[in-house]
């Protein structure tokens, strides 16, 4: 599979000028952006919007109408590859096959053998059920919509549904169940019966009817019942003939007992292939007498009936329009000369039973090949022919996924890394996250893709776009599970800074503490005191007097909270905490040196109240950090500019002078030591 | 994206086989176009649906029993926004509803919170900024004080006769702040509330006392979307979690009647201890001896996926939805 097999399709971007203009592209992760350019067409060929490449398989693209009316008027289009993960009815095909796919992979390997085998048989009609369910949706939005558009798509994806399901059947039949000689023919029946022609309506209108021997339709019922190997019902309407036409009644006797005695293989080993060939023989052996003999001969629905008996193909032929199809020509051929078919020969008879029933009047069809691949038991064919017809990756991966864990699939190592199985779910869940709401089933894929999963995770869960919190809060989730952190951290950031633009500085901070991103809790406490040193209060007090541990987050956001309870016991009036709690701000060079004249200022008042409240200790501490902030800048030109700031720091020195003064003579007296 | 509203019939009660298995899945009745996300949703009354959308919008639809349709009767557009600079739009989610005819209040991510009349067309009253962080949810505690929980971990209550735009009161948790997602009232007792948090915990309150919970008890594994006390049997408690488990907790006192093996799910159960017979009027849920009370756990959802975003339960019946975009029913919760 190194090079594509067939032409990627010319894709036509509507609304793209691409004969006026080049057109330029970019892929993302799900869409390509195509983009009109300046340039006119220089002669050259027409650049075409889907690239190249070995993953060129057929893409049925949609196209999202994005205009972009820029001034030069040139057009942005968004063109997305797959429409399918848009057609409302589907959407429970994928939430469902994501359960079963999910129960699979969690579903114990101890079990070996014959367990093991039966399990994974059920997983398969488990995902059959669920491709019915949606037919059966499908078709009842086909009957009930008006609109006749709507109502021709939903019969395509009715009959599209329907292949799939038949062709998983039989995959199902030859590879998971790997049905031997014998339950082999029994299973190819009973698929034969359930999916090719409808023969349900014919039985009803024929029975309903006042002698349905009589009807019209009444040999070619009891025709079909044969063809299928449906004895008993045969043998029924068989009856309802004898009893209306007595003179045929020798015929009818005979015909009955040669179909009751039919050998058919058993689900159960109570006869070994060799006896039950033996047993068809002599069956065989006494149809052919029958015939030769001429028994049948006055009624030519009976002597066909007979000749379908003796496997006689012409006669089988005959009956085309009744069978549809070749596969069922094929059934039918097996069942009436070779019952103890082994999987190994069915292809053929296969090709021959095509061959014999087209006819060279009709080619076969992509729906033919592939199943003419399962008789073949060609698995990457049917892979690959799936892959082209269907235009959406839902059907091949979990098949794929199936067949792996049958352990049926070689490594089959494509050139660009990954195993078939992986490619194909990475494949299929790419284009999950390309929908708003089904990338949550996408994650849970790459989690099961061990070689590129991780990495086409973390590009993909970064680009979901969060509109509401509860979102961003689902896809954290999912990066936190999975350790990854860089995510993790991006996205928290994103969101802290959206909220941070929209004043919700709680949020943000909330949001920081979730990343324990210090550098952006940093950011929002530095918004705070500017805050308040403009306004002169504390916006949202409820956050920065509840912040708990969060506190210790970043140096800026304790000085925050430790600034807003000195603010705060300074309203309460107990002065001495207050103060202690200020010199320990400044000492412990917790609060940024910005900061220190608003401190000091803050500690003016305590300083001139009436009752000494810092000690000689504390006081020199304060004259300390006044001189460093001062030594700080010698850069005279600032404080002649700034009357404010001189005043203020006269005003200081003033008054840790004065209150030096006071608690030297406090402590140095008796009483007050 | 095409977001409905949607009425089903979760068919007859009358149709319960010998196990207890109900027949006849739920069937669509009606639906209508709703746009944004919808976020939290309650009925007003018999027919009217108070709806709270991603886009900042309330909108009620009414019913229409007779004819099965829903009408958009009444819409808050821009009931909650943010003030951004650059965009004009800036609407906000709109959080949480709740509803005591006529009054509806709701919450959201602008911090927000508007009292509501059906059919006024303004708001009753506007508390801007009532928080500076998202507000998660609201509920009733009385008829005129709600309780909010915020994503800093602080469970609010709020008088609505007062005047001022300041909580009445503020609890928050000991340590980290966890952001709070759901909150409910006990059905009876109304100092007892129970909130869940980010990290899957589940938190009981007693709000006469302290401001602090009196039980903190470790659930789920991830965030805790929604939690319901059983309104007519509050001894239950449902939690739903992103985690894809629903739990039922179960604090009656006549558990040892039951036999231990009727258990349903995977994560099982957690005994705390054993139980008095004579419980006093205490509810079981504020008792701090944990050797005076059992407490019974079981994970209803056999094999979880996805999220459970959330759950209603009245009566028998329990209905909770899931991020695989499945709707259950169950109505022999206590079968």
């Amino acid at each position: 599979m190194d090079e594509p097999d067939t032409e990627p399709p010319l894709v036509v971007v509507p609304g793209a000028d691409s004969s006026s203009r080049q057109l330029c592209f970019a892929w993302g992760p799900a869409e390509v952006l195509v983009c009109e350019t300046l340039f006119g067409r220089a002669g050259g060929s027409r650049s075409r919007s889907d690239g190249a490449g070995a993953a060129a398989r057929a893409l049925r693209d949609s196209v999202a109408g994005t205009e972009d009316r820029a001034p030069s008027s040139s057009r942005v289009f968004v063109v997305r590859r797959d429409q399918d993960i848009y057609i409302q009815t589907l959407r429970k095909l994928f939430n469902e096959s994501h359960g079963i796919f999910m129960g699979l992979q969690r579903s114990e390997e101890e079990l070996a053998g014959k367990s093991r085998k039966a399990q994974l048989v059920q997983v398969s009609k488990n995902y059959r059920s669920v491709i019915r369910a949606c037919m059966e949706d499908m078709h009842q939005a086909a009957v009930s919509t008006r609109d006749p558009a709507l109502q021709g798509q939903y019969s395509t994806q009715v009959s599209i549904l329907s292949a799939m399901e038949l062709i998983w059947n039989l995959c199902e039949i030859l590879f998971v169940e790997a049905a031997t000689a014998g339950p082999l023919l029994l299973r190819l029946l009973d698929w034969v019966r359930l999916h090719v022609c409808d023969v349900d309506s014919m039985v009803r209108e024929v029975l309903s009817s006042e002698s349905p021997s009589k009807h019209k339709l009444f040999w070619n019922v009891v025709d079909i019942f044969v063809l299928q190997g449906r004895m008993d019902e045969a043998r029924h309407l068989l009856s309802k003939e004898a009893s209306a036409n007595p003179t045929s009644m020798n015929m009818y006797k005979i015909l009955d007992d040669l179909m009751k005695k039919m050998p058919v293989p058993s689900l159960s080993n109570t006869q070994t292939l060799t006896e039950l060939e033996l047993k068809w023989q002599h069956w065989h052996e006494e149809c052919q007498r029958y015939l030769q003999d001429g028994t049948f001969a006055s009624n030519p629905h009976m002597e066909s009936i007979c000749k379908i008996l003796l496997g006689d193909e012409d006669a089988i032929l005959e009956k085309k329009e009744l069978m549809t199809t070749w596969y069922h020509f094929l059934v039918t051929r097996l069942l009436y000369s070779h019952p103890t078919v082994k999987p190994m020969e069915l292809r053929f008879y296969a090709q021959s039973s095509m061959d014999l029933f087209l006819g060279g009047e009709s080619s076969p069809e992509p729906l033919d090949m592939i199943l003419m691949a399962a008789f073949e038991f060609e698995m990457h064919q049917v892979i690959k022919e799936c892959s082209i017809v269907l235009s959406n990756w839902w059907f091949v991966a979990h098949l794929t996924d199936l067949l792996d864990h049958c352990k049926l699939l070689q490594s089959h190592n494509l050139y660009f890394g990954s195993n078939m199985r992986e490619f194909l779910l990475l494949e299929y869940a790419s284009g999950l996250f390309s929908h708003h709401s089904l990338w949550q089933l996408g994650v849970d894929y790459f989690d099961h893709c061990p070689e590129y999963g991780r990495v086409y995770l973390e590009l993909h869960i970064e680009r979901i776009p969060l509109s509401t919190e509860q979102k961003a809060l689902k896809v954290l989730r999912i990066c936190e599970q999975r350790q990854m952190h860089e995510q993790v951290r991006s996205i928290c950031k994103i969101m802290a800074m959206k909220a941070l633009r929209n004043n919700r500085l709680g949020s943000a901070l909330s949001w920081s503490i979730r990343a324990k991103d210090a550098a952006f809790a940093t950011l929002i406490s530095d918004r705070f005191l500017k805050d308040y040193c403009e306004r002169g209060c504390f916006s949202d007090l409820d956050l920065i007097d509840n912040l708990g541990p969060s506190m210790l987050l970043s140096d800026r956001l304790t000085f925050l909270g430790k600034y807003r309870e000195f603010h705060r016991l300074y309203g309460e009036k107990r002065f001495p905490e207050a103060a202690r709690l200020l010199l320990t701000l400044m000492t412990a060079h917790i609060a940024p040196c910005s900061f220190w004249m608003t401190l000091l200022t803050d500690a003016l008042p305590l300083l001139e109240q009436k009752e000494v409240i810092f000690s000689a200790e504390q006081t020199y501490e304060l004259m300390r950090c006044l001189e460093d902030l001062t030594a700080g800048n010698p850069d005279k030109q600032k404080f002649q500019d700034d009357d404010v700031e001189t005043t203020k720091v006269e005003m200081l020195r003033l008054a840790l002078a004065r209150n030096l003064a006071r608690v030297i003579v406090k402590e140095g007296t008796v009483e007050g030591s | 994206q095409d977001n409905r509203i949607s009425i089903w019939s979760a068919g007859d009660l009358g149709n319960a086989g010998l196990n207890g298995e109900y027949h006849g899945e739920p069937h669509l009745l009606c639906d209508i176009q709703h746009n944004g996300d919808v976020m939290d949703m309650q009925f007003l009354d018999q027919e009217r649906i108070v709806v709270a959308s991603s886009t900042g919008t309330v909108t009620i639809f009414r019913h229409h029993q007779n004819n099965q349709t829903l009408s958009a009767n009444h819409r808050w557009e821009k009931a909650h926004y943010h003030v951004d600079q650059d965009t004009s739009c800036g609407g906000a989610a709109c959080t949480g509803v709740v509803c005591n005819n006529p009054e509806i209040v709701t919450v959201g991510e602008d911090g927000r919170i508007n009292l509501f009349r059906a059919d006024q067309k303004d708001a009753v009253r506007t508390i801007d900024n009532a928080d500076s962080s998202t507000l998660h949810a609201v509920t009733f505690l009385r008829t005129t004080e709600i309780l909010t929980v915020n994503s800093i971990g602080q469970l609010k209550i709020w008088d609505l006769r007062q005047q001022r735009n300041e909580p009445s009161q503020i609890f928050s948790l000991a340590g980290d702040r966890v952001p709070l997602h759901c909150v409910d009232r006990h059905p009876n007792q109304q100092h007892i509330v129970a909130t869940g948090g980010q990290d899957g915990m589940l938190s009981i309150w007693d709000i006469r006392q302290g401001t602090m919970p009196v039980s903190l008890l470790n659930a789920h594994e991830a965030e805790m979307w929604e939690v319901h006390f059983h309104p007519s049997d509050p001894d239950h408690l449902f939690t739903c979690s992103e985690d894809g488990s629903l739990w039922h907790w179960d604090t009656s006192t006549n558990v040892s009647e039951k036999p231990s093996f009727l258990h349903q799910g995977g994560r099982s159960t957690a005994y705390l201890s054993h139980s008095t017979i004579n419980q006093s009027v205490i509810s079981a849920w504020l008792s701090n001896d944990p050797t005076k009370d059992r407490m019974e756990i079981t994970n209803l959802i056999p094999n979880q996926t996805l999220s459970v975003n959330s759950l209603d339960v009245l009566g028998p019946c329990l209905v909770y939805g899931t991020d695989a975009e499945a709707i259950y029913v169950n109505r022999q919760l206590f079968a």
